[in-house]
């Protein structure tokens, strides 16, 4: 079950994650005179989304 | 501004590393018996202390019996704290580390170095168990001030930041209007970073006095970070990854955040703008919000580092389940084909996650910072 929990946990993050990519090469595309900021940003909500991944495997991995 | 702020972070510093010392080994002290946090690999399976002993004894025991290689014992041994460095083997080489342990039942202090003890030989009611230095009878309460693997190593990490950044601040003030020289080339760089990218957009003109304790976080965190992949004898220890050492810094975060903050941000907490109906719904949400934050800062640091030790302990282990634990030489020899590899490529990618989790750590601060001391001069057309 700790493997499956694990497993779901990544499937949720690599979706956030992809949209995040997804969204910010749609944006620098668009304005790439702004890429310093997106990126930026990008780094700080794929992060979010890495930590409550994290969260998720650290559960799983505890409980027993 | 620049040299100054460097000075102040060097205090900040020293006080960090003190401070951190002091709080890791208290934790994990209680940790052994309240709760089932990381900090050694007997602590998840130590729900119940007295169980401790027979429970490992059985499971060292089935190891043995399958023949197999335990990965997960092999990587929660290797991502807890030890008492002693191991260099290799099962008995063998070890590098012994200063013990101070107060037992609290007794009232006894057992003092000296880890040498002394032998892998489940009691000593002074204490007994070396997987590196770790517990009580023999599993029941007795202790204090553990020794210098483990990751105290010594975050000391380490604060005499090379004392070194690096004192030798810079003293560049600084005689390179004055000059060129840069030497060190001060990597260092001046990533101040400004910090200053320019993480702090400035956030707190604006309280910058100058936030700054050091920013950089003393993000300069800290990384080179932690950094000397946590180094394989060898001053690296390899899991510090960030040890949840009582993030927990620490995320209460300093927590402390300089609520202790610097203006009337507006408590005002919101205790006086949402919203009906008064409301509020018995949103001050318990709002102060959880000021828990969960740093909380989430917390267990952010300490499950990305800690999940790279896994990563990187599970792939090398991949020789050894191939190889039959070192038994057959064609399966070892296909199993560091595929280990080598991965292992490189994935040290390559913490060595981006080393900074980008200490550029994380600093930047959500300074933004909880920066919400925190906000004022609202038009509070009538904001809302």
């Amino acid at each position: 079950m700790n493997v499956v929990g694990a497993g779901l946990a990544v499937i949720g993050a690599g979706i956030g994650i992809g949209l995040i990519g997804f969204s910010a090469l749609q944006s620098i595309a668009r304005q790439p005179q702004e890429k310093a900021d997106i990126r930026t940003n990008m780094i700080i909500a794929a992060a979010l989304i890495e930590g409550a991944a994290l969260f998720a495997i650290v559960v799983a991995l505890i409980a027993k | 501004m620049i040299t100054s702020s460097i000075y102040t972070n060097i205090k900040t510093t020293l006080l960090l590393a003190v401070v951190l010392f002091m709080s890791t080994n208290v934790l994990r002290a209680q940790e052994h018996h309240e709760t089932t946090t990381t900090t050694s690999t007997s602590a998840v399976s130590e729900k119940e202390g007295e169980a401790t002993t027979t429970e490992h004894a059985t499971e060292e025991h089935a190891t043995e019996e399958e023949g197999a290689f335990n990965v997960k014992e092999v990587a929660m041994h290797h991502i807890a704290d030890a008492n002693q460095w191991h260099i290799m083997g099962d008995s063998g080489i070890h590098i012994p580390l200063p013990v101070m342990i107060l037992n609290r039942t007794t009232g006894e202090w057992v003092v000296g170095l880890s040498s002394m003890f032998h892998e489940e030989e009691e000593v002074k009611g204490f007994v070396m168990h997987h590196d770790r230095i517990v009580p023999a009878n599993g029941t007795d309460a202790y204090l553990d001030l020794s210098i483990t693997k990751n105290v010594f190593t975050m000391l380490l990490a604060s005499f090379i930041l004392l070194f690096v950044f004192i030798s810079v601040a003293k560049a600084c003030q005689n390179n004055k209007g000059k060129a840069p020289k030497g060190l001060q080339n990597i260092i001046e760089p990533l101040v400004i970073f910090v200053k320019d990218e993480i702090v400035q957009p956030n707190l604006g003109k309280n910058t100058d006095k936030f700054l050091p304790y920013f950089l003393t976080a993000f300069f800290f965190i990384w080179i932690n970070n950094i000397l946590g992949l180094i394989p060898l004898m001053p690296g390899g220890a899991n510090v960030m990854g040890n949840i009582a050492v993030t927990l620490v810094l995320s209460v300093f975060t927590l402390l300089v955040v609520n202790g610097s903050a203006k009337k507006d941000y408590w005002k919101h907490i205790f006086m949402p703008p919203a009906p008064v109906w409301l509020w018995p719904i949103l001050i318990p949400i709002e102060l959880i919000g000021v828990i969960s934050k740093p909380f989430a800062l917390m267990i952010r640091l300490f499950a990305n580092m800690s999940a790279g030790h896994i990563i990187v302990i599970s792939l090398t282990s991949l020789i050894f389940v191939f190889g039959k634990a070192g038994m057959s030489i064609a399966g070892s020899a296909t199993g560091a084909a595929i280990a080598v590899p991965f292992v490189l490529f994935i040290s390559i990618i913490e060595l981006l996650v080393a900074f980008l989790q200490a550029f994380i750590f600093t930047m959500l601060s300074a933004v909880f910072l920066g919400l925190a001391l906000e004022e609202h001069h038009h509070e009538e057309h904001a809302h």
